[in-house]
């Protein structure tokens, strides 16, 4: 069931287009981000979302119904806050109850709400603490109780890990998917972090220059990036040159350093059309063939240019005839395998199953 | 460092000078002003309690001060809640023009207000006129405490607040005055302070019922009357400094409520 | 146009912002705008010729009286501001670069009280200290440091000088310890690492940077020294009156208001002209800000 519509949105500041043309439908229930660099128009479209923003044309329409001219306290959004906006002059019960005020309950019914919102976010006990005492991952919990406990279709989060230390942030991704999938309500995510992106969410828009750059499920837009803009934003990517010569159901093309590859219509996810193109190739499909292996994969000659080890993995950038920047693969360190000095001469095996080609 | 603490603690005595003589005159057993000291009374402090006028003079100065505080601070809750709002055409000459009686000498917004109250309107002078005169003085203080309170608030507290279904109004009541309230009450105190003790404005703009100052600068021409108004001058000091003492411990309190360092005096 | 480009915050901000400026407008811009007219009117004993006149200027600029007390009230403000500016400095720094952070406020609480207490009775004290049978001179002549009381400190410009200084200490010091504070500290550790002793780190340093909180001192100070009526009257002495007292006098007790206010006029063109002059001279020479 879609949940969300916004259709044709469009916002400026001044001259500046912070939103362009945005169609969007999310889904009851889906864990959505948006993701994209600073300045993007993610947090914007956050914010109009939760009614902190006006739209300038099109629609938003939460549940069927539009939500023009209706303020961010009358709609069925709450919002977690990057600075998390705890009320410092209250207590942690104080400010998860704060939206409770004018709910028609009786005060042992508001008391056992804010115990249950809670103990749902691991806080059991702490109600009493003044505010300000909280750690950084403390408070974030407290804000996602205080906006869950109004129990809204649609739970917003402005970058709500970007403060936390990386060792919470990893715990927290964890908890706020079973959290999600517990309480069933849809969120909307603003992230900067595509790991992030990848890890908690069904689907992603990737957004550049307040527009929607693509939108798909992880893997899809880790495997089928449709641009090389996409393609840079999320994981490591190399760029080759290349030529197309024929389309249809397969298209031939000519990759430079790699010669003729036949793919299939859907590593083209941009579309595709005879003549120059931009290919992609991820470094993980690359692999390095070392001394005994063979396989039955394409392989091309080429020397070790540089070594970056990483404890799990090492990345080498391989030098190979015809292409003229280094290609960058990662080779897993299993037992056994050596790390290579730089001006190794070897072999890289290479697929074209993992070749994509990427449009403008 | 040595010689540099040496002269800061010159420099206070300097700045104390005066303070510390206040009390000794005011105990002191003589009719003029001046040493050697000649032993301790109460008697000033008595005598004040008998003089009218100046007891007049006094509830006088209560008034109007408290009158003052409470405008400015109200006026200031507008300017400094405006003032970390988006920006508007003219936001700056506006703001200007409401902080402009901190540099300008205050002889001139008193003849100004005169020409413009007597001359113009033809009105008479009253409390009333030297408060609004006051006000208008003491607003750009009021509006410095306030900044710093309203500056420091996060934005997000008062969209949280909407977020989770308050008015906008409910959102200010709930959310924002209470995290202002430190700086709302030291506004208060300075403004307080700074009418009590006012003079140049309320020498031009009092009718029949003279402020307190304007009644001391009346006595300072017989010098009979010093001595009671020393004792007079050590009660406002130590009102003073209870007031002030109040409105810097409000000041730090709202700043650990926002959870912030403190970083200086209130100007 | 204008108000497309208005966002939903500056529309509140404009809103809230109205009554204290309506309040600047009624009660300060339209009386400043009075005080201008009426400079150009004139005044025979109780009737006002309301016809449009330079005579109070030409009146006024041509009286060595009136040009003797503008040109002395200059020179008071400005020997004021240097001595306030000149005495506060090394305390702002004392403050700012070497007491503890945690007692910072407490000192500038301090230096802040004596501000607040009643002006009045602080004016007539310092002629208490500095009078001929004074504080100073008799623990002076106690101390059998001098042989008699010391008669040029009181009734004269000195007097005005030690005075105010006094007075407007604070509105000296908080400006310059708040250009001081922002000093980020690595600049003169890195300034010393280049090779500069503590000395030319400061002269190369710490002023510069210091410069526009030093500037709003100085204007800070100076600007309303120019207004001050109640100093001078007290421990002036004849030749300490300043300017502010003969507008005190036009318009109280000769009761020409028209001449009152175009010395007021007069009085504020020639502390904005020098302060401007200060404000560009800064800029040109001292490097202050841009």
């Amino acid at each position: 069931m879609t949940l969300i519509q916004l259709t044709g949105v469009n916002k400026h500041f001044g001259d500046y287009h912070a939103l362009r043309d945005i169609d969007l439908e999310i889904q009851q229930g889906e864990f959505f981000s948006l993701l994209g660099p600073s300045g993007c128009g993610k947090t914007t479209l956050l914010r109009t979302i939760a009614g902190f923003e006006d739209v300038g044309t099109g629609a938003i329409r939460i549940d069927g119904r539009d939500m023009k001219g209706v303020g961010p306290n009358l709609r069925p959004t709450n919002m977690v806050f990057q600075s998390y906006a705890i009320f410092p002059h209250l207590s942690v019960a104080e400010n998860v109850g704060f939206g409770l005020r004018r709910a028609d309950m009786t005060r042992e019914e508001k008391t056992r709400a804010v115990g249950q919102a809670l103990e749902m976010v691991g806080l059991g006990g702490y109600g009493a603490r003044a505010a300000n005492a909280l750690s950084g991952g403390q408070r974030q919990r407290v804000a996602l109780a205080r906006a869950l406990i109004l129990e809204p279709k649609v739970l917003l989060l402005d970058e709500p890990l970007s403060a936390l230390d990386k060792k919470i942030r990893e715990q927290m991704q964890v908890e706020l998917i079973k959290l999600q999938r517990e309480v069933g309500i849809t969120f909307i995510l603003v992230t900067h972090d595509q790991e992030e992106a990848l890890v908690m969410s069904d689907r992603i828009a990737v957004m550049f220059d307040g527009g929607i750059g693509q939108m798909d499920d992880p893997e899809t837009l880790y495997r089928r990036p449709k641009s090389k803009r996409v393609a840079e934003f999320i994981g490591m990517m190399n760029f080759l040159d290349g030529e197309v010569t024929q389309t249809g159901a397969r298209i031939e093309v000519k990759v430079q350093g790699l010669g003729r590859c036949t793919v299939e219509s859907e590593q083209a996810p941009g579309g595709v059309a005879p003549g120059p193109v931009g290919i992609g190739i991820r470094p993980e499909t690359l692999s390095l063939l070392f001394e005994g292996e063979t396989t039955t994969r394409k392989q091309v000659d080429a020397v070790v240019d540089e070594v970056v080890y990483y404890g799990d993995m090492t990345y080498y950038d391989m030098r190979v005839a015809g292409i003229d920047k280094p290609l960058t693969l990662s080779m897993k360190n299993l037992i056994g395998r050596p790390v290579l000095d730089v001006g190794t001469e070897t072999r890289v095996a290479w697929d074209e199953r993992s070749l994509v080609l990427l449009g403008r | 460092m040595k010689g540099l603490k040496v002269y800061a603690i010159a420099y206070l005595l300097f700045l104390y000078a005066p303070i510390f003589l206040l009390p000794m005159f005011a105990f002191n057993d003589a009719d003029i002003i001046a040493f050697p000291l000649s032993g301790f009374t109460t008697h000033w402090f008595e005598e004040l309690t008998r003089n009218a006028a100046l007891q007049a003079a006094v509830r006088n100065s209560l008034i109007i001060a408290a009158s003052t505080a409470v405008l400015s601070t109200i006026l200031g809750i507008c300017a400094a809640r405006a003032a970390t709002m988006a920006d508007w055409p003219l936001k700056r000459p506006m703001m200007g023009l409401i902080m402009l009686p901190l540099v300008l000498p205050e002889i001139i917004v008193a003849v100004s207000l005169l020409v413009v109250i007597v001359q113009v309107f033809g009105l008479g002078l009253s409390n009333t006129t030297i408060i609004a005169a006051h006000t208008l003085i003491c607003m750009p203080f009021s509006i410095a405490v306030l900044n710093g309170a309203f500056q420091n608030l996060d934005p997000a507290l008062e969209e949280a607040a909407l977020d989770l279904g308050e008015s906008r109004w409910s959102a200010f009541r709930l959310v924002i005055l209470p995290l202002v309230m430190p700086g709302i009450i030291s506004s208060l105190l300075i403004s307080f302070t700074i009418s009590l003790d006012e003079f140049i404005i309320a020498f031009f703009l009092s009718g029949a019922n003279p402020t307190m100052p304007v009644y001391i600068w009346g006595l300072l021409r017989f010098p009979g009357q010093l001595p009671v108004v020393m004792a007079m001058g050590t009660i406002l000091v130590a009102l003073s400094i209870v007031l002030l003492t109040i409105a810097e411990i409000m000041r730090r309190r709202g700043l650990k409520r926002a959870g912030l360092k403190d970083t200086g005096g209130f100007l | 146009m204008f108000r497309k480009r208005l966002t939903d915050s500056g529309r509140r901000g404009l809103i809230l912002v109205s009554p204290p400026f309506l309040y600047g407008v009624l009660l300060l811009a339209v009386p400043l705008a009075t005080v201008l007219l009426f400079s150009f009117w004139t005044q025979d004993y109780l009737t006002i010729d309301t016809s449009f006149t330079f005579a109070n200027y030409s009146e006024a600029l041509a009286d060595p009286l009136y040009m003797q007390l503008l040109r002395g009230s200059l020179l008071i403000a400005g020997a004021v501001t240097v001595a306030t500016v000149l005495l506060a400095f090394p305390i702002a720094y004392f403050v700012s670069f070497h007491v503890q952070p945690s007692r910072k406020s407490l000192w500038l609480f301090l230096i802040t009280i004596p501000f607040w207490t009643s002006y009045l009775i602080r004016v007539f004290l310092w002629k208490v200290i500095l009078g001929y049978n004074g504080v100073l001179n008799s623990s002076l002549t106690g101390l059998g440091l001098i042989d008699e009381p010391l008669s040029f400190i009181l009734y004269n410009a000195n007097a005005v000088v030690i005075t105010l200084a006094h007075a407007f200490a604070p509105f000296a010091i908080l400006p310059i310890f708040v250009a001081l504070e922002k000093i980020d500290r690595s600049l003169l550790e890195a300034s010393l690492d280049l090779g500069e002793t503590r000395l030319t780190t400061f002269l190369r340093v710490t002023l510069p940077l210091a410069m526009p909180g030093v500037v709003a001192a100085v204007l800070i100070v100076f600007i309303p020294t120019i207004g001050d009526y109640v100093t001078p009257r007290l421990v002036g002495g004849p030749d300490g009156l300043m300017i502010a007292n003969m507008i005190q006098t036009q318009f109280l007790k000769l009761n020409n208001a028209p001449m009152g206010a175009t010395l007021a006029i007069l009085a504020m063109l020639s502390v904005t002209a020098v302060s401007l002059a200060f404000i560009w001279l800064n800029r040109r020479w001292l490097r202050g800000p841009r």
